[in-house]
């Protein structure tokens, strides 16, 4: 009853509200989010990145960025079409946040906030002043937040001609700038490409020639795709055979394990180990993907198998004195025999963690086996399984594995290793999902007790579900250990559950894709900004909390998690439109009859 | 074996309680193999709480359960469906999300022989089954009346499709016994025609016992060889349609006269050694 | 009733037995050893005689005063969760910015003498301003991050409870530094007070004090006020409350207002306790206040009082009691480690808590 209604009622009321009310709430919350971003330390770190060498930092992109924000949101909300309807509202909305900026650096100048609120530097101070003083700075922050909100309000309000094209080759510019280190070192020295590279980067970043230069490329390759290429691509796919388009996508997907596979030799060793770390947590990701995603089992303590196989391979092949060879008579075992074993093992605490909590649901679920993962990480950080564990110190000299007589030594080579085992690890979560047991793990996440009266022995599909997770994490772990040649106890927090539980639902619970793209966006992208890799997990945060509002069933979903998340939610069924058109088409059959 | 073997369903002194009140009182019920037995009586009379002994999915309080000549009280639920016992509910319970075929291939999980390892690495046993299933769920589809529906998803089929749905996903499990909630709720007349011949069918086709919990009295009296009665948790009348049609006690349970009611009522509340307390229609 | 068949069982020899799975060996296995570490642990102790009876007492009065902390903090997951059926996994993260906020009123008031001139005083004012920064985040958190997921059931609402402990912990630590802050150690809190003999630290008795005040008001405002009552009807049906008229919204408002006051007095207590700040000190504390509040009956705010009690008791005797007498070095290290057993077992045998209505036993 109570909510529906009032929040329908609600709605309407905001469409009622006069645009400069409505400026002035958006102007407000655009200057909180910019204050925020000073106090807290994010816009001087961005300061100090260049987008273009000694004319854009990124922290003036990032408050440029909130400026047309302001227009944008207010021209979103409003429908009138007349440009100059929207000025006012605009200039009212960039005005207010550029006087929040400026009540920010009035109140840097006047009292001492430094000792309570350290990001709040004389270097913040002078950026956000334009090196100007306190009442013209303030000025200026105003007025210049007022125009960039109308530049943007415009800019929304512009035919896609010119917007896209503008947009686009803004964002290139920006991408160009930021990741200039890793793009120069893409570009392979020698000839015509080094000059090519001379002419737009310098040593720190872009200059104003080569961002001009990129822009105007951009833009036009933007214009020259809406306007003319992109309808005559889309008629050509429409025209398309099934059998075509299957052949389409099987050369799409031949091209992207192509360019996986190359990547690391042409991007270098870098990027390498990144996509390593990628790569560990895509493998981990499908673990628990099997859990969470096709058994509906919340479990929060998956870092502890990840911690098993890594100890074990540890304590198999390490040439230390934890190692099991230097006190038993187990002699110490290659990494390929190693491997198997410590995923073996991570199968059989994953099973073992599984039983007490079989009867345990939903919440307490997540609750439960967090705990059980903090009592793993306690015991293997402890002096009573030092003797065994090596305690806060670790375990180290970890060799690395031999294939013949060539050792595995370098990153890139360590990611192929990442490569083929997360390629075997796709195909058995793939195969799996579309099993006689993947049926049973949907049945069970949907309806628990109809799976049960259906003939479905729960806690054996249960365990499945916790145990072959777990051989994924302990897979993942094996490698992690070989890659950094030792295990402490550190590496193993819980974050490491979260981090994982994120990404699935960031990328799209219950399908591989969407975990790839997870990976990609909360492991690989705050590896690739090093310098903000502190803030990663201010990211995970806002990012948690805004998939969950607006795309709860996450970036690539599986279609059956999609619409199970919208029915959660209440929305209609009518999410996809050729349901609806089926529908409708079944009703005016039914009315036929 | 049993001494009569034509019994696939009895109990014994079945009894449901949840703490004072006795939702189940001291059932004896039997079903005749091949029959369509109906349970009836007023709301709150306890019929989809036998059920949900019927099928484990309580714990029962005292009493017997045999099936096919075999106890099955204290059995868990997944036991129970292997050993021939199948459902539907009383508000529909399909898994919305997913299609028609693959709530159906859900249902045929007991008679796969796939194992999760065989599914890995794609033997061709796993193919085999599969591809067998699917042509068992193709047929069930037909049989339903989906033929060529199996893609849709199960939310967005009409109210009369879903309640075939999930009775077909039911009898994917190959029953022995079929027990069906109120199969025909929220139905026309026309469509609890249809919802009839199709039990008939399906007794027919998969060679199956019926349970019935109904509230239209046409489709009891017109389907049912066997009636049986409840109130407040126990039984009131039981028999063929003709003799419960007119049974006294029948008639005073639905329509209500004060004498039967308090009698009733005291009984289910007090069962064997409580104190009487005071009434609670919920059941 | 005749012809019934008195057959065999479906499951020969398993009978009865057949619902005896190794599932229930496992439990079984589990109960059975905790027990033994709890008994022997605590027999191998008492034998060795290595701890005399003044430092039982301190191990115990420091168990109490950390269980009224934990108390403090429960209270606030036990309100939201039987407003809302939300785990607010930020609630250890709000006692943090109670902390944290409180600990820049104290280091002024140590640097300027005042917090040994007025001593009352200042401590007031130092709770006022964590007990205000706490509540105002808690309200904050849940008008942006957790009314838009009212009416979501499934995971999106715990996700984002998540999202909003890590947005809390990254903002202070952007804002103030990762680094470990110092809250002052006066003199006058290290004295002792005697007390039934032995010489209790005027700290912990004032951090007791301080709970015991925070739980009395808050009880009377459950018990005894209009918002109270509404509280208690949300929290058993919130739709039946709705339509007697109550405003939920603004009941739930209220809910975390309450939660975060406690947290707020629950983190300045921890911070003098332990003597430091940091951004992350929130996360540990929070999952125990929240085994303490399971244990007491989620929902329950009496027993979230006990479950906290019990809770910080059995932290601070056991690593003495139970773990040193069968023979693990360093017990101390493995203190979290009882907590958390606490907690899972708390979770798996009894989910309804000591003070909790048992719900219908459920087939498993």
């Amino acid at each position: 009853m109570s909510a529906a209604t009032v929040d329908l009622a609600d709605r309407a009321c905001h469409r009622e509200r006069s645009p400069f009310r409505r400026a002035l709430g958006v102007g407000l919350v655009l200057g909180v989010v910019a204050v925020y971003g000073a106090t807290v330390g994010i816009l001087p770190l961005m300061d100090a990145r260049w987008v273009i060498v000694d004319v854009v930092s990124l922290g003036d992109a990032a408050l440029i960025a909130i400026g047309l924000s302001a227009g944008a949101a207010v021209a979103a909300r409003t429908t009138s079409s007349e440009f100059w309807r929207l000025a006012p509202p605009s200039l009212l909305a960039g005005g207010v946040a550029g006087a929040l900026v400026a009540l920010l650096t009035l109140a840097m100048q006047v009292l001492p906030l430094r000792r309570i609120f350290i990001a709040l530097s004389p270097d913040l101070l002078k950026a956000l002043n334009f090196g100007l003083g306190a009442p013209l700075g303030g000025a200026v922050l105003i007025v210049s937040g007022a125009l960039l909100a109308v530049l943007g309000a415009a800019l929304t309000r512009a035919p896609e001609g010119l917007r896209k094209p503008v947009i686009v080759g803004l964002a290139f510019v920006v991408i160009f700038g930021v990741f200039q280190e890793l793009i120069q070192i893409m570009m392979p020295s020698g000839g015509a490409i080094d000059a090519l590279r001379q002419s737009v980067y310098t040593w720190e970043g872009l200059t104003l020639g080569g961002a001009l230069t990129i822009f105007l490329l951009a833009s036009f390759g933007a214009f020259v795709w809406t306007e003319w290429l992109r309808g005559r691509a889309r008629e050509r796919v429409r025209r398309l055979s099934p059998a075509q388009r299957r052949r389409a996508k099987a050369a799409r997907v031949f091209l992207f394990v192509l360019l996986l596979v190359l990547l690391p030799i042409v991007a270098g060793s870098y990027i390498g180990q990144v996509m390593m770390l990628v790569g560990l947590y895509i493998l981990m990701g499908m673990g628990l993907n099997l859990e969470v995603g096709l058994a509906g089992l919340l479990d929060l303590g998956f870092v502890a198998f990840f911690a098993v196989g890594a100890y074990a391979t540890a304590i198999l092949t390490a040439d230390s004195s934890h190692a099991l060879a230097s006190y038993t008579a187990i002699p110490s075992l290659s990494y390929w025999a190693a491997m198997p074993i410590a995923v073996l093992a991570s199968v059989v605490v994953g099973v073992l963690f599984g039983i007490p909590v079989l009867g345990v649901r939903g919440d307490y679920l997540a609750v439960a086996t967090m705990g059980l993962g903090e009592i793993v990480r306690v015991v293997v950080q402890s002096d009573m399984a030092a003797p065994l564990l090596g305690g806060a110190q670790g375990i180290l000299q970890i060799p690395k594995p031999r294939i013949g007589g060539h050792e595995l030594a370098d990153p890139v080579q360590l990611f192929y290793l990442t490569l083929a085992a997360s390629a075997v690890a796709a195909y058995f979560a793939w195969r799996l999902e579309n099993s006689r047991l993947g049926r049973a793990w949907m049945a069970v996440r949907d309806d628990e007790d109809v799976a049960q009266a259906l003939g479905i022995n729960l806690v054996k599909v249960k365990l499945l579900a916790h145990g072959l997770g777990a051989a994924f994490a302990g897979l993942a772990g094996s490698i992690f250990a070989v890659m950094l040649t030792s295990v402490y106890p550190s590496s193993f927090q819980l974050l490491v559950s979260i981090n994982v539980l994120a990404l699935i639902i960031v990328g799209g619970m219950g399908s591989l894709p969407g975990v790839m793209v997870g990976a990609t966006a909360l492991v690989g992208l705050p590896e690739l900004l090093r310098e903000f890799g502190e803030f990663r997990f201010l990211f995970y945060g806002v990012a948690l909390i805004v998939m969950m509002r607006v795309r709860p069933e996450g970036l690539w979903p599986s279609a059956t998690r999609r619409r199970e998340l919208r029915d959660e939610a209440g929305e209609s069924a009518l999410g996809e439109p050729e349901e609806a058109a089926a529908l409708a088409m079944r009703r005016v059959s039914d009315l036929q009859d | 074996m049993a001494p009569a073997p034509e019994t696939i369903l009895a109990t014994e002194g079945l009894t449901m309680r949840f703490g004072g009140l006795f939702a189940v009182n001291e059932l004896d019920l039997n079903v005749r193999q091949g029959a369509i037995h109906s349970i009836i009586g007023p709301n709150g009379a306890g019929k989809t709480t036998v059920f949900n002994c019927i099928t484990q999915n309580l714990q029962i309080s005292g009493g017997k359960i045999w099936f096919r000549g075999e106890r099955v009280d204290g059995l868990p639920p997944d036991r129970i469906a292997a050993a021939g016992v199948s459902r539907t509910y009383q508000n529909i319970r399909l898994f919305r999300n997913v299609t028609a075929m693959e709530n159906l291939l859900v249902g045929m999980h007991l008679h796969l022989r796939s194992h999760w390892w065989g599914a890995l690495i794609n033997s061709p046993g796993t193919r085999r089954s599969e591809r067998e299933a699917h042509d068992e769920a193709l047929r069930l589809l037909r049989f339903v009346g989906l033929r060529g529906r199996g893609d849709v998803l199960a939310r967005n089929l009409p109210y009369g499709e879903q309640r075939r749905l999930e009775m077909g996903r039911a009898l994917a499990t190959r029953p022995k016994l079929l027990l069906l909630d109120e199969p025909t709720a929220g139905m026309n007349p026309r469509e609890t025609s249809e919802m009839m011949a199709f039990i008939r069918q399906a007794r027919e086709a998969f060679d199956v016992t019926i349970l019935l919990i109904e509230h239209q009295m046409r489709v009891v009296m017109g389907m049912s060889d066997v009636v049986t009665v409840l109130d407040h948790g126990a039984k009131i009348a039981e028999g063929p349609p003709a003799d419960i049609q007119s049974d006294s006690r029948v008639i005073e349970a639905y329509l209500g006269s004060p004498n039967a009611a308090r009698a009733a009522r005291r009984r289910a509340i007090a069962g064997s050694s409580q104190s009487p307390a005071p009434p609670n229609p919920s059941g | 009733m005749t012809d019934v068949a008195r057959g065999r069982t479906l499951v020969p020899k398993l009978s009865s037995l057949s619902r005896f799975t190794f599932v229930d060996v496992v439990l079984w296995a589990l109960r059975i050893g905790v027990v033994m570490v709890v008994v022997g642990g605590s027999v191998g102790t008492l034998i060795r005689g290595r701890y005399g009876a003044v430092q039982w007492f301190e191990f115990l009065v420091f168990g109490v005063t950390m269980g009224s902390v934990y108390a403090l903090v429960a209270l606030g997951y036990t309100m939201v969760y039987g407003v809302l059926r939300l785990i607010n996994f930020a609630h250890g993260d709000i006692m943090m910015t109670g902390a944290f906020s409180g600990y820049f009123v104290a280091a002024a008031f140590a640097g300027s003498g005042f917090l040994d001139r007025e001593r009352v005083l200042a401590m007031l004012a130092i709770m006022a301003v964590a007990v205000a920064t706490s509540t105002t985040i808690a309200l904050l958190t849940e008008r942006l991050a957790y009314r838009p997921f009212r009416h979501v059931r499934g995971l999106a609402p715990l996700i984002c409870a998540i999202g909003v402990s890590f947005f809390l912990e990254q903002t202070f630590r952007g804002a103030f530094g990762a680094g470990v802050r110092a809250y002052p150690d006066p003199k006058w809190q290290s004295g002792t007070l005697s007390v039934l003999g032995f010489g209790v630290p005027i700290l912990q008795i004032m951090v007791v004090a301080a709970a015991l005040v925070s739980m009395a008001v808050l009880y009377v405002i459950v018990q005894r006020t209009k918002m109270g009552t509404a509280m208690r009807a949300v929290s058993e049906d919130a739709e039946a409350a709705a339509l007697m008229g109550i405003d939920v919204d603004k009941v739930v408002v209220f809910t975390f207002a309450l939660g975060g006051a406690m947290a707020g007095v629950a983190g300045v207590c921890y911070a003098f306790i332990f003597k430091q700040v940091y951004f992350y000190m929130g996360f540990t504390p929070g999952i125990k206040a929240f085994g303490a509040a399971v244990l007491g009956g989620i929902g329950s705010v009496p027993g979230a009082m006990l479950g906290g009690l019990f809770l910080g008791i059995v932290e601070s005797v056991g690593p003495a009691l139970f773990l040193d007498g069968i023979g693990i070095p360093a017990p101390y290290q493995l203190r979290d480690l009882i907590a958390f057993t606490l907690l899972i077992m708390v979770l798996i045998f009894r989910p309804y808590g000591i003070l909790g209505e048992r719900m219908a036993k459920k087939r498993a």
